[in-house]
């Protein structure tokens, strides 16, 4: 997909002027805030959860090496192939050679974000393969061209009735009298709509929240089921993965598992939690053929022993974009990229680079909301700091900023003379103070008074009239 | 904990910059209400924090003025600041500067143990449990970001406003979101503030207060200026204002 993060601020200025989508972007407090919130009160010990989950993540992580080695053994063990991908066209080039070898000319997929991560529809579409995206968030905006929004709700960013629009145009064989009011009319045509392509698919991609190195087993959570039907009905299955979805044991799954529904939607689990270990056995009434993993690295065994490290705890529940005051205003699709909100403005530096994804990690008021919420404890605010620190010092801070710091600090180290500018300063503008108290438009705080008057100051500075005080004047 | 040679614990008052140029009534109201906790108050000469410099990315920056400020502030046996955001940034994040240095890290350690953001001072520190204060009519409180979730202020302020004779607090939705204010970002990313800042104007006018508190004066001038371009007549006021009964300057952005 296209990168349009270095033109975020643009982005996000369009996006705030978005009726329709700002309208859709409700959603994401009346669908996600109250109710993880309630899913977490009902458990008195999530906090400990918390701690647990983040706890197994970092010991994988200080062992991965171990660990994928473990895993993809017990994967070769139960009939399984593991193919390691470094890069991203690496990973494309896999699934496509195993598409081709056996002749797929249709592919359901899954919900999954490292294919969007590697772009793996376009390359498969432009060799001839039609993907099938299956999850209904992600069949719509297949549909409509686009790319998610959200890491668990890809159509956020839509209103109902764009939905009705695009399954009228699209669906042009169903009668055009139907009535399509109710969402769950909407879900009842793509379902039937899908169900052909299920059935006609001759590889299922799926992508996975775990991978367990003690069995061998890949898991996914769904909540519509298309995940299950995605791997099992066709021949191959391939599951797409990151290197960081290795866990330890099942137990260690389904201890994450207890923070991963409750974070993302306010479930207690997902509706299904489907686990695949390898393909059909003799005797297995169903199931593929032939089942592989990729395994993508993608820059992550290199955020190993940097500061960014904690990122690769990431279970991708989306609560630290939904609790995002960013993410809730400009949505997903600002950001530029795959990954959108807190989570996003960490990684997508990592993964495209800071020259072009500089704006993200800037763009936070370091509210510290999506830490507070998030279920395995990184620390998102302090990872962004390290992204500004990083542009700093290759001096990819704009020069206004970085001159205006410069100044600043020049007077921050020197309190006297800090003391004789701040106090000219505030007395110039108590005297240049309209009426009212306040500036409506003042030349050097635009970025302020565009929006905001400028409450003006009282007229002198409280350490000058500290000094007076003690004066004894 | 008190230095033996004063009966009275000595607290520096780091008044934070914007306080220091904006709003010095915050000052003096934060003076007089440590003075109230039983402590004798010095304010040494200081700048800033540091933390424009901090979230900008300047870390060497952020050092040098840490330096400075614990070498002005190590000789108190408190130091208290009326801003939740300057109160962590000193408390959380100074010794993670030194962290390549034992000796800062160290002094840093000890100086970061000592700070506080004053309400939670008067409180927790000083077990102040009211004050003698009247203000009249209904209030709603904005729970500053940094405070709130670095420093835990979040009962301490409305345990000392319901001590205030004639006032009565009424919640906001979302009393615990971000204003939009965000130091430097409100003006790198104006329109994305607005659209934050929005938001929380109209929760506050919704919440049928005539008053927002909060501990920030950077939140305040941010949600003050914002409600006054809406046209709204709702006042800002730091809740120190309030507390120490120093409520006679006129209100945040309102003239004599």
């Amino acid at each position: 997909m296209d990168i349009t993060s270095p033109s975020f601020k643009e982005n996000a200025t369009r996006a705030i002027g978005d009726k329709s989508l700002q309208k859709a972007l409700g959603n994401v407090e009346r669908g996600f805030i109250y109710k993880r919130a309630k899913a977490v009160a009902a458990v008195p010990a999530f906090e400990t959860l918390r701690d647990a989950a983040r706890d197994i993540k970092n010991h994988t992580l200080a062992h991965l090496d171990l660990y994928l080695e473990a895993y993809a053994d017990k994967v070769a063990a139960t009939g399984g192939h593991v193919h390691f991908a470094e890069t991203a066209a690496d990973a494309r080039d896999i699934v496509l050679d195993i598409c081709r070898r056996v002749e797929a000319k249709t592919v359901t997929k899954g919900k999954s974000m490292i294919t969007e991560e590697i772009a793996l529809n376009d390359h498969l579409e432009k060799n001839g393969i039609t993907t099938v995206e299956t999850d209904l968030g992600e069949y719509i905006i297949q549909l409509r061209g686009e790319h998610p929004s959200h890491i668990i709700a890809p159509a956020v960013h839509l209103n109902k009735e764009q939905i009705e629009a695009d399954f009228r145009r699209v669906h042009d064989k169903l009668p055009p009298e139907r009535n399509l009011d109710e969402p769950v009319a909407l879900l009842g045509e793509a379902r039937a709509v899908l169900r052909e392509r299920f059935l006609a698919a001759d590889v299922g991609i799926t992508g996975a929240n775990f991978l367990v190195a003690e069995t061998g087993t890949s898991i996914i959570v769904t909540n519509e089921g298309n995940g299950d039907l995605t791997q099992i009905l066709p021949r191959v299955h391939i599951v797409v993965a990151s290197i960081e979805k290795v866990v330890p044991t099942l137990e260690d799954a389904s201890a994450i598992l207890r923070v991963l529904a409750r974070s993302a939607t306010g479930q207690e689990m997902s509706v299904y939690t489907t686990l695949s270990t390898g393909a059909k056995r003799s005797g297995d009434p169903d199931g593929p053929d032939e089942y592989h993993v990729v395994l993508l690295d993608n820059g992550r065994s290199a955020m190993l022993g940097t500061p960014f490290e904690d990122m690769l705890r990431c279970i991708r529940c989306g609560a630290c974009m939904n609790h995002c005051p960013v993410y809730q205003v400009v949505g997903g699709h600002a950001y530029g990229w795959v990954y959108p909100g807190p989570m996003g403005s960490v990684l997508t530096p990592t993964l495209i680079g800071v020259d072009k994804a500089g704006h993200l990690p800037n763009a936070s008021t370091f509210c510290g909301r999506c830490e507070s919420v998030c279920p395995m404890r990184i620390p998102l605010p302090k990872m962004m700091r390290h992204w500004r620190e990083n542009a700093f010092a290759r001096h990819l801070t704009p020069p206004s900023e970085r001159s205006g710091l410069g100044v600043w600090k020049f007077l921050a180290r020197r309190p006297a003379l800090y003391a004789l500018a701040t106090g000219i300063a505030v007395r110039a503008m108590a005297l240049l103070k309209p009426k009212g108290g306040r500036f409506r438009t003042l030349p050097f705080a635009s970025g302020w008074t565009r929006h905001r008057d400028l409450p003006a100051p009282e007229g002198r500075t409280f350490q000058a009239m500290w000094k007076d005080r003690k004066a004894g004047k | 904990m008190g230095d033996s040679s004063h009966s009275r614990p000595r607290v520096g008052l780091l008044v934070t910059c914007l306080v220091d140029a904006m709003r010095p009534t915050v000052g003096f109201a934060a003076v007089d209400l440590i003075e109230k906790a039983g402590c004798e108050v010095d304010v040494p000469a200081q700048t800033c924090c540091g933390q424009p410099a901090y979230n900008s990315g300047d870390r060497d920056g952020a050092r040098l003025l840490a330096e400075a400020v614990i070498a002005a502030f190590e000789p108190y046996d408190y130091v208290v600041a009326p801003s939740g955001s300057c109160a962590a940034m000193m408390k959380q994040h100074y010794p993670g500067l030194f962290a390549d240095d034992p000796h800062w890290h160290a002094r840093a350690e000890r100086f970061s143990a000592k700070v506080f953001e004053l309400v939670s001072f008067l409180v927790d520190v000083r077990g102040m449990t009211g004050v003698e204060a009247s203000y009249s009519g209904k209030v709603t409180y904005h729970d500053s970001c940094s405070g709130l979730r670095e420093l835990g202020v979040r009962e301490q302020p409305r345990k000392l406003l319901g001590s205030v004779a004639g006032l009565e607090i009424t919640e906001m939705k979302d009393a615990d979101v971000c204003c939009g204010f965000g130091g430097a970002f409100c003006v790198k990313y104006p329109d994305i503030s607005n659209a934050i800042v929005g938001k929380k104007a109209d929760n506050i006018i919704a919440s049928g207060a005539q008053t927002v508190l909060a501990g920030d004066l950077g939140c305040l001038m941010n949600m003050a200026g914002k409600l006054a371009r809406d046209g709204s007549k709702v006042k800002a006021r730091h809740v120190a204002e309030v507390l120490a009964g120093m409520t006679d300057r006129p209100a945040i952005g309102e003239s004599e």
